[in-house]
């Protein structure tokens, strides 16, 4: 019994820190890694209209104080701003396969 | 000592006989080739649609169901694009307030010469659509640009291409290493993937024509710009190559560029260049 306790409670220290609410710094710093990454494919001439939608988004939660949706959408846009960079990169070659010979 | 030498002269031998027959072939594949490109881009159509007659590739999704192109040609008697090509012949002749007219910018006043367009210019160092060229032509007489993508440059755009209709395309790569790059780059933005879907022209356009996406039968790439530019039902009105080009792009869900950006001067170019030999068929209507 005791053990299941010292277990269960270790287990919800373990688990507070992912738990708590993001704040404006959290926001303003996964928005900041995504603006870059979303710069970047810009740059490479292959942006996504998902990226810039879901940057939006974070921006608007944001405003409306929603630090917790703007966060995970700024870490949402993050994932696809990387997605389309590394699709601009392999594409670099990739697009071989397709060619009609 | 004798053995060794032998064996190095032999191992050279290899080695050299090796690099002889790999170098060619590294060359061959790294050399822009536009004849060799079109004649494969045509043959690959061909053959995948052995009943289709070769200019009729250029009505696009009608070329691929039958059923289709029964309802457009009954719908050709009154074609939706009749308002933008009788629009098109009007402003065409309206004079600019400076008194020239758009047939001063243009060879053969600038009727019959849809064919040639775009054309690579040796002195800009860049391929030159015609919708460009109309911008372009605009502003030398004080005008304001119209927009790229509808409305009076599609107007103008039907018009130009009524007066070519049935013309052979007829596009022109000069010696020039500059519209090689162009041709090539321009291939490579047709085959390259992009956008959340991961779609490229291809996937489409050369992977699919005849298939359905949704509710609408896929047209094939060769060809796709003699009709241009179209009324479509899905607009509710008139688009241009570049509205075309921008459209695409979305619906994979990348950003479009810019209307008449580089890569969209030169996929037009590439996408013209292997269409050498279909007429043109503009303007045209599409569902």
């Amino acid at each position: 019994m005791k053990r299941s306790l010292a277990l269960a409670m270790l287990l919800a220290l373990s688990l507070a820190p992912a738990a708590r609410a993001a704040n404006e710094a959290d926001y303003k710093a996964a928005y900041a890694t995504a603006e870059a990454a979303s710069k970047e494919a810009a740059g490479l001439r292959n942006q996504w209209t998902v990226t810039v939608s879901t940057l939006a988004a974070a921006r608007k939660a944001a405003d409306g104080g929603d630090f917790d949706r703007a966060t995970a959408a700024a870490r949402e846009a993050e994932a696809l701003a990387k997605a389309s960079i590394f699709q601009a990169n392999s594409e670099k070659d990739a697009w071989k396969a397709m060619e009609i010979r | 000592m004798k053995a060794r030498f032998s064996l190095l002269l032999g191992s050279l031998s290899a080695a050299l006989v090796a690099f002889a027959l790999t170098s060619p072939r590294v060359t061959a594949a790294d050399k822009v080739d536009p004849v060799a490109d079109a004649k494969a881009f045509q043959n690959f159509f061909f053959q995948k649609f052995p009943d289709v007659k070769h200019e009729d590739f250029v009505n696009g999704p009608y070329s691929m169901n039958a059923d289709m192109k029964r309802q457009w040609q009954e719908k050709e008697e009154f074609p939706p694009y009749e308002f933008a090509l009788d629009a098109g012949k009007e402003m065409f002749a309206t004079p600019f307030k400076n008194g020239k007219t758009y047939a001063d910018c243009f060879p053969n006043g600038g009727i019959g010469i849809r064919q040639n367009y775009p054309y690579f210019d040796g002195k800009e160092g860049k391929v030159v659509t015609l919708e460009l060229a109309l911008n372009r032509c605009r502003e030398a007489n004080g005008e304001q640009p119209y927009s790229y993508v509808k409305d009076e440059m599609a107007s103008l755009t039907a018009y130009m291409a009524f007066t070519s209709r049935g013309k052979p395309m007829d596009i022109r790569i000069p010696d020039d290493p500059r519209a090689l790059e162009a041709f090539e780059n321009g291939k490579r933005y047709f085959y390259t993937r992009r956008g959340q879907l991961n779609f490229s022209c291809a996937s489409c356009h050369v992977q699919s024509p005849g298939e359905r996406i949704r509710a609408e039968v896929l047209a094939p790439a060769l060809g796709i710009l003699n009709a241009m530019p179209i009324y479509r039902s899905e607009w509710s009105g008139m688009g241009t190559i570049s509205r075309r080009f921008v459209t695409c792009n979305s619906q994979t869900r990348a950003v479009p560029l810019a209307p008449q950006s580089d890569e969209y001067r030169d996929v037009e170019y590439f996408l013209s260049y292997v269409a050498n030999g279909l007429p043109i068929a503009g303007p045209g209507a599409r569902p």
